[in-house]
């Protein structure tokens, strides 16, 4: 059940939204592709799912070429942002429409169906109306429906993109742990780098239509190689290499690197805020430089200081982002 | 490298389907709509055809016909301001209040909206005719000619503002009285200013219907108090100057346009973007709930009344005595006043007309909506304004462009098959209103998650778009069935001696003396209130609701 993308590209008119891209996603991964909007990564799931033409390249799921099949001839299941449930259909009957159009008889597709509904915790909920549900509730079985058919490949495009803050997370921990139970092979699709890091096993960072960093959310995180990757992830101190001493056109330096005590660099804070327990102050280093510095005592704006940085942790990037 | 993108976007029809679907529509609507109307131009000015307007001045200049098109504009102004200014209230309650009984009640408000025009003009009769119930005869005044348009217009002005004031921000009003409005100030300032453009187009639509109005003018009015509409009719049938006629269509298809034309950019200005669907109605407070009681009872009264009146007239028995004699009449008049068929024979006449009626409407009008929501959108507009023409020409103009036109190629103008024609014309547009949003529902995206579940195109169609559908269709069949049991205007021109509809024989009727036929004409009147208001509850309670299970 693995997935293999050779060289794709899709290009609609002159506008090439994905761009010789190529992926390989293990059988049983999660495997998750983040990037801005725009960046193609919606594109690249309507490809795999055969709703868009790829201009060149190929698809191969379970080891089959599938780029020249229409949709429905595709071992996938994509789940789609704003759900696309069938209104004039019952919950019951949206999850088990997969399975019915993969020949289960109505017996059994609804049996199946109702075991998912039970899995992503909705049993009851079999006869309801999809509009007359909750936005997580639809979430839940558009998720279900996904899966019913056991696809070779699960793709989920910005599943938690139209939910509130709160509801977010606890679904994410639900979602994850739903495809893990049925040991699905997914690719999640996300431009919020939270879901990303904690769904996936595997990441991929996209831009422009292809991939520009690949690899474990920890491996990612801790060498994000270029300065756009650690901006996207979330790396706050990403500053031209020669303030702090490198040679490297840019670096990041981890929060938990800088510490305010009797060190080489000065600075004066212009900013300070409470966060969680700690403050957390903004520091003009040099003439324009600004760096986050957490530390227990507060600084108040103004303050000159002196910063040391743990030369070891701090990482050197590419600068690619101008 | 294009494989699945037009399969998808356009269903499973490709390029020649596409064709075939735009033909059927343009060829039926060219030739049973445009055709006729261009004749009729034609023959009112033009003579052997070069450009002759002697008639058309002779028209344009003669004292009658000038008084006709006066009171045809002003009593159609009168009726609309006296429509907008009585629902205007109605519409406030539906919009802003919760009440037992409200979805009825709705559902009763579209009741009148949808009667035949013969129905409502006959319930005005039995109301304050010259055998009415209460022994008032208006007929020949202008006042019972409003009070008729009021009633059939009530509906248009409560639904087409109420449902733009439901979804209005209350906070708007609110934020008004926070500035320092007064109650009355905050709604000038700010809630009529929003409300404005919503009852100016609809009025321009009532301004259309009572511009054009036909059955309740021809029962109602007299010599000095008709339409153009009317007039037209009583040139082609009682004159045979079908010049004159045509010259009389042509002024009012002018006039139609120049309403359209208003309508159309009032409806431009209506359309502020809604940020969200709301529903602010509530449950009246206090004080609210007298206020909030009297408009619905007025609302009652006003609907009610007529349509009470014509119930109970119809169960008044030619000597006066209480019972079903008028009914019973319907199926011996022949003998009673030598009417020349059997009412009951009208009644057959019309189901079987409205069966074919609606699968026409049915077949053309979806058709249509296939192309208004999956052709490229220039083409989609170009076709929705076209297949909309009908509504607008009114009845009469095209039950006399069939008179006009309909003898080339072939003569068809004494075939039967052209009523159930006329009134599928009549009917398309509702078919389009009713279909399009409908087929336009079905989002892409749905039908792009049942492929990736493994539906092919067609079993995609089969269980996603047709299903989807599937309700609108049975709503637009029974609006289709309801507007051909109750067609007169451009029935009055074509129907054959021998094959009457019911309009037709109650219009027969009320022209016959003496006091059996009109209470046959009544009794008539009543059963076609009937089949049209099951009509309407059927649409209703297929009307598109919240349903919490499927």
């Amino acid at each position: 059940m693995s997935a293999i993308i050779d060289d794709l590209s899709v290009m609609f008119g002159d506008v090439t939204a994905v761009d010789g891209l190529s992926l390989e996603i293990a059988t049983g991964e999660r495997f998750a592709v983040m990037g801005p909007s725009g960046s193609g990564k919606s594109t690249l799931l309507r490809a795999i799912a055969g709703l868009a033409a790829p201009t060149s390249g190929r698809i191969i799921l379970d080891g089959a070429d599938v780029t020249d099949l229409a949709p429905h001839r595709r071992p996938i299941g994509l789940m789609f942002q704003d759900y696309a449930l069938f209104p004039h259909m019952s919950v019951i009957d949206n999850v088990a429409y997969g399975l019915r159009m993969h020949g289960a008889t109505k017996r059994a597709s609804r049996h199946t169906a109702a075991r998912l509904l039970e899995l992503v915790g909705l049993a009851g909920f079999e006869r309801r109306a999809p509009g007359s549900l909750s936005g997580g509730e639809q979430q839940r079985v558009a998720l279900a429906r996904t899966l019913a058919p056991e696809p070779a490949l699960v793709m989920l495009d910005e599943p938690l993109g139209s939910l509130d803050l709160a509801l977010r997370e606890s679904l994410l921990t639900e979602m994850r742990s739903v495809v893990e139970r049925v040991g699905a092979t997914s690719l999640y699709v996300t431009h919020d780098r939270t879901e990303a890091f904690s769904f996936a096993q595997r990441l991929a960072i996209m831009r422009h239509g292809s991939i520009i960093r690949v690899g474990t959310p920890d491996a990612v995180w801790n060498d994000p190689a270029t300065t756009f990757v650690a901006r996207f992830i979330g790396h706050p101190n990403v500053v031209p290499g020669h303030v702090v001493g490198f040679r490297a056109e840019a670096v990041t330096i981890p929060g938990s690197a800088v510490s305010i005590d009797d060190g080489p660099i000065d600075g004066v804070v212009q900013d300070t805020v409470f966060v969680d327990g700690t403050y957390e102050m903004t520091v003009r280093v040099g003439l324009d430089t600004l760096l986050k510095v957490i530390d227990i005592d507060s600084h108040p704006p103004g303050t000159r200081v002196h910063l040391s940085i743990d030369r070891g942790a701090v990482r050197e990037l590419v600068l690619d982002e101008f | 490298m294009d494989r699945t993108r037009p399969l998808l976007n356009r269903g499973p029809i490709g390029h020649a389907g596409n064709v075939a679907v735009l033909a059927v529509p343009v060829a039926f609507l060219g030739y049973f709509f445009v055709y006729p109307i261009v004749a009729i131009t034609l023959r009112g000015l033009t003579v052997d055809g070069a450009i002759d307007l002697s008639v058309f001045s002779d028209v344009i200049t003669d004292t009658t016909l000038q008084g006709v098109a006066r009171f045809t504009f002003w009593q159609a102004l009168l009726s609309t301001i006296l429509t907008v200014v009585t629902a205007l209230p109605a519409a406030w309650v539906f919009a802003r209040f919760t009440f037992p009984g409200k979805r009825v009640l709705e559902a009763a408000t579209l009741v009148p909206f949808v009667l035949p025009t013969l129905v409502v003009g006959t319930a005005f009769l039995t109301l304050a005719g010259p055998r009415g119930v209460t022994g008032v005869d208006l007929t020949g005044t202008l006042w019972l000619i409003l009070a008729a348009h009021v009633f059939y217009n009530y509906a248009i002005v409560v639904r087409g503002v109420g449902a733009y004031w439901q979804r209005l921000d209350p906070r708007f009003e609110a934020a008004a009285r926070t500035l320092g409005a007064s109650p009355s100030k905050a709604f000038r300032t700010v809630t009529l200013r929003l409300l404005a453009p919503a009852i100016a187009s609809t009025s321009a639509l009532v301004f259309l219907f009572t511009f054009t109005s036909f059955g309740v003018v021809l029962l109602l009015g007299d010599l000095k108090h008709t339409t153009i509409e009317v007039e037209i009719w009583r040139q082609t049938t009682a004159f045979l100057r079908l010049d004159v006629a045509s010259v009389l269509a042509v002024v009012q298809l002018v006039g139609v346009a120049a309403i359209l034309a208003a309508y159309g950019w009032f409806q431009r200005r209506t359309r502020v973007q809604f940020e969200r669907s709301f529903d602010s109605s509530r449950r009246p407070e206090g004080r609210e709930r007298w206020i909030v009681g009297a408009i619905i009872g007025s609302t009652l009264v006003i609907l009610g009344t007529p349509i009470a009146m014509l119930l109970t007239r119809s169960f008044i028995g030619p000597t006066g005595r209480l019972g079903f004699e008028n009914y019973i009449n319907l199926f011996k008049l022949p003998e009673i006043s030598g009417a020349f068929v059997e009412p009951a024979t009208a009644i057959a006449n019309s189901l079987r007309f409205a069966l074919a009626a609606t699968a026409i409407a049915l077949v053309v009008g979806l058709l249509s909506s296939a192309v208004i929501t999956y052709a490229r959108r220039r083409t989609a507009r170009v076709f929705d304004v076209f297949v909309m023409l009908p509504l607008a020409a009114s009845a009469v103009t095209i039950g006399f462009g069939f008179l006009v036109a309909l003898d080339r190629p072939v003569d068809i103008r004494t075939s039967v098959i052209l009523i159930p024609i006329a009134h599928a014309l009549v009917a398309i547009p509702f078919v389009v209103r009713t279909a399009s949003p409908a087929l336009a529902a079905v989002h892409r995206t749905l039908r792009e998650a049942a492929a990736t579940l493994g539906a092919s195109p067609w079993r995609t169609w089969w269980t996603i778009d047709v299903r989807l559908v599937a309700t609108a269709v049975l709503v637009a069949g029974a609006f289709a069935f309801a507007i051909s049991m109750g067609e007169f205007g451009a029935t009055a021109f074509i129907a054959r001696p021998g094959a009457p509809t019911m309009p037709i024989a109650i219009f027969k009727l009320l022209g016959k003396p003496g006091p059996s036929p009109f209470g046959a004409a009544v009794a008539l009147s009543s059963l076609l209130m009937i089949i049209t208001g099951v009509a309407i509850l059927v649409i209703d309670s297929l009307g598109v609701r919240d349903r919490r299970e499927l």
